[in-house]
């Protein structure tokens, strides 16, 4: 290759097209205009005006008062607020670590078992089973388990005292030591089925050679498993965890309905928080400086997960 | 026929062992359904004696007859069904018009407002619901359906902008071309040619935003008190929240909040299942 046409070949092309592009420049910006106005009403002036609340003293009412950092000053000291990440973190296990860990087996199970050998209609239904959670409204999802999980007459304790371990009923919402579990626990359940989804999709991508070529090779089951089903779908892996954790840092309907952050604030959340001090405290400047917070965090976490999605693409 | 020869399975109980496994599994995703459909059908009396795991001597549909005209359920089903269809349409066309100035017309700047509109889709709601709440109160939009239709409708376009201009910056330009040297201007290519081609991707944002819309609760919670306006979830929400309700009132909210979700299921499930890859970007 010479250098001639290498350096000759941008300035020759460039001048056509870009021209021709910048004359219908005009055109396709309007195309821009409704997407644009709308963003900016609704999304970015709120957020503006969101990160400038939490820089004051405002109940909601009358004139906000500027306090500078002392949202901030004061959330990073509060307990309470900690506590609610910690809360956070049981979330992410719960949404992201646990429906990842079980949906990749149930997921390999139903593809490479149940498919094969009951065929592809048995492993749809049973699929079709894992996934119902998730279409329904959250809200509605709990309403179903405040009621399963209530102390007096909830089907769960009924359920215990039916097969003889009564003495293992709790008030598994209204007790501070196992609220959040509870919690996890209807979490969990929501999820599971997003996950195995996903993943059964990804395997269907799997080159069915390897598989067989692994297991002339005498790989068990689980070695088959794990050193060739995981490692390819790595992409879908990726999407879910990171998705489901940030889907879990925004959790807000489930705590509203089933425990409403109590008991003592033993499930309270960073959103649901928010949620207080704007509506119910009428702190809105500190509710607003919580929620400012929780998109830094989630916009890290996102930013995290495109690099490293741009550098596996690479690759 | 050819590279996919079965390697030849030993008929051992094991492999029947995973499926019972699988089947057991799937039976406990749905015992709280059955719960809540056991005891929406049960008289108040036959639960006070027999408790939530009986199976009602006869089917009682009064409780839910009640409830339903207690909340008036009627009309939140159609708010329901007016803001999700409203914001499906209107988010559909939205993200269609950003993608073709984004994906097709590879305007300038075009990464910037991708980077914008993904933020968008990330940013939490948290963080735009108390300026939403106090402008819309100003301009008049709180408490209003179309105020929420707004917000949703640039919410779910952000997701969709993001997904249909990665698909369109690959649109076979010839087909393009020649729809412009046959003389057809910009917005009749889009109309004719990148809408048409396009149906299935949109067809699956269409009934994905449905659902989402129709799931939604925190902004639908802040922004819609009056009864009048209030949509299915933020309902049956608040009354939960108000823990004012018996157990068999509970099971009949529940029910009817799940039935819509049920049908939805059963009319999209292709759609959902397929579309599944398509939203895990969410």
């Amino acid at each position: 290759m010479s250098l001639a046409p290498a350096a000759a070949r941008p300035s020759a092309a460039e001048p056509r097209p870009s021209a021709r592009r910048r004359g219908g420049q005009g055109t396709y910006l309007l195309f821009l205009v409704p997407g644009a106005v709308l963003l900016v009403a609704v999304v970015l002036v709120p957020f503006a005006m969101n990160v400038g609340i939490s820089l004051t003293r405002w109940s909601g009412v009358g004139d906000p008062r500027w306090i500078g950092l002392e949202n901030y000053r004061r959330l990073f000291a509060d307990a309470a607020f900690w506590a609610s990440f910690r809360h956070n973190v049981g979330l992410v296990v719960a949404m992201a670590v646990l429906p990842t860990a079980a949906g990749l087996v149930v997921a390999a199970a139903l593809f490479d078992h149940v498919a094969k050998r009951f065929g592809p209609r048995a492993a749809s239904v049973l699929r079709a089973c894992f996934y119902l959670p998730q279409v329904l409204p959250i809200a509605v999802a709990g309403i179903v388990w405040s009621w399963i999980l209530a102390p007096k007459g909830g089907a769960l304790n009924a359920a215990l005292d039916a097969v003889g371990l009564g003495s293992l009923a709790r008030d598994w919402l209204g007790d501070p030591d196992i609220a959040l579990y509870s919690v996890m626990g209807v979490l969990v359940w929501i999820q599971l089925g997003y996950p195995v989804v996903i993943f059964m999709a990804g395997m269907r991508r799997i080159d069915p050679a390897l598989l067989e070529a692994a297991e002339l090779d005498g790989a068990s089951w689980f070695g088959r498993f794990w050193h060739v089903t995981v490692p390819q779908i790595r992409p879908e892996l990726f999407v879910v965890l990171l998705t489901c954790s940030i889907a879990a840092l925004k959790v807000f309907g489930p705590i509203y309905v089933l425990t409403g952050g109590g008991p003592g604030g033993a499930t309270t959340v960073p959103s649901y928080s928010s949620f207080q001090n704007f509506f119910e405290k009428t702190q809105v400047g500190y509710g607003a400086a919580i929620a400012t917070v929780l998109t830094v965090l989630i916009l890290l976490l996102t930013t995290a997960f495109l690099r490293a999605q741009s550098r596996g693409e690479e690759r | 026929m050819t590279a996919t020869v079965h390697p030849r399975h030993r008929r051992d109980p094991a492999r029947h062992l995973v499926l019972w496994g699988l089947v057991v599994l799937a039976a406990v995703m749905l015992v709280p359904f059955a719960i809540i459909v056991l005891n929406a059908l049960k008289s108040p009396a036959e639960y006070a004696a027999s408790g939530p795991l009986s199976v009602p001597d006869e089917v009682y549909t009064q409780g839910i007859v009640d409830f339903w005209q207690r909340v008036d359920f009627g009309v939140k089903l159609l708010n329901s069904l007016v803001i999700s269809g409203s914001v499906a349409v209107l988010a559909v066309v939205v993200s269609v018009l950003n993608a073709y100035a984004l994906g097709i017309g590879r305007i300038r700047g075009r990464l910037w407002v991708l980077t914008l509109f993904l933020i968008a889709n990330t940013l939490p709601q948290e963080a735009l619901v108390y300026p939403l709440y106090h402008l819309f109160k100003q301009v008049g939009l709180y408490d209003t359906r179309l105020g929420v239709v707004i917000v949703f409708t640039i919410v779910q376009a952000a997701f969709g902008t993001y997904l249909l201009s990665s698909t369109l910056s690959g649109f076979p330009r010839e087909v393009l071309e020649a729809a412009r040297v046959d003389g057809a201007n910009r917005w009749q290519v889009l109309v004719r040619i990148v809408v048409p081609i396009s149906r299935p991707t949109l067809g699956v944002l269409l009934v994905f935003f449905f659902i989402w819309t129709w799931n939604e609760f925190l902004i639908p919670l802040v922004l819609l008190i009056s009864d009048e306006n209030q949509t299915v979830p933020v309902a049956l929400g608040v009354l939960q929240g108000q823990r004012s309700m018996d157990a068999t009132t509970t099971s009949a909210s529940a029910l009817l909040g799940v039935l819509p979700a049920v049908v939805f299921f059963l009319l999209f499930q292709r759609t959902l299942t397929r579309g599944m890859t398509v939203g895990a970007i969410r």
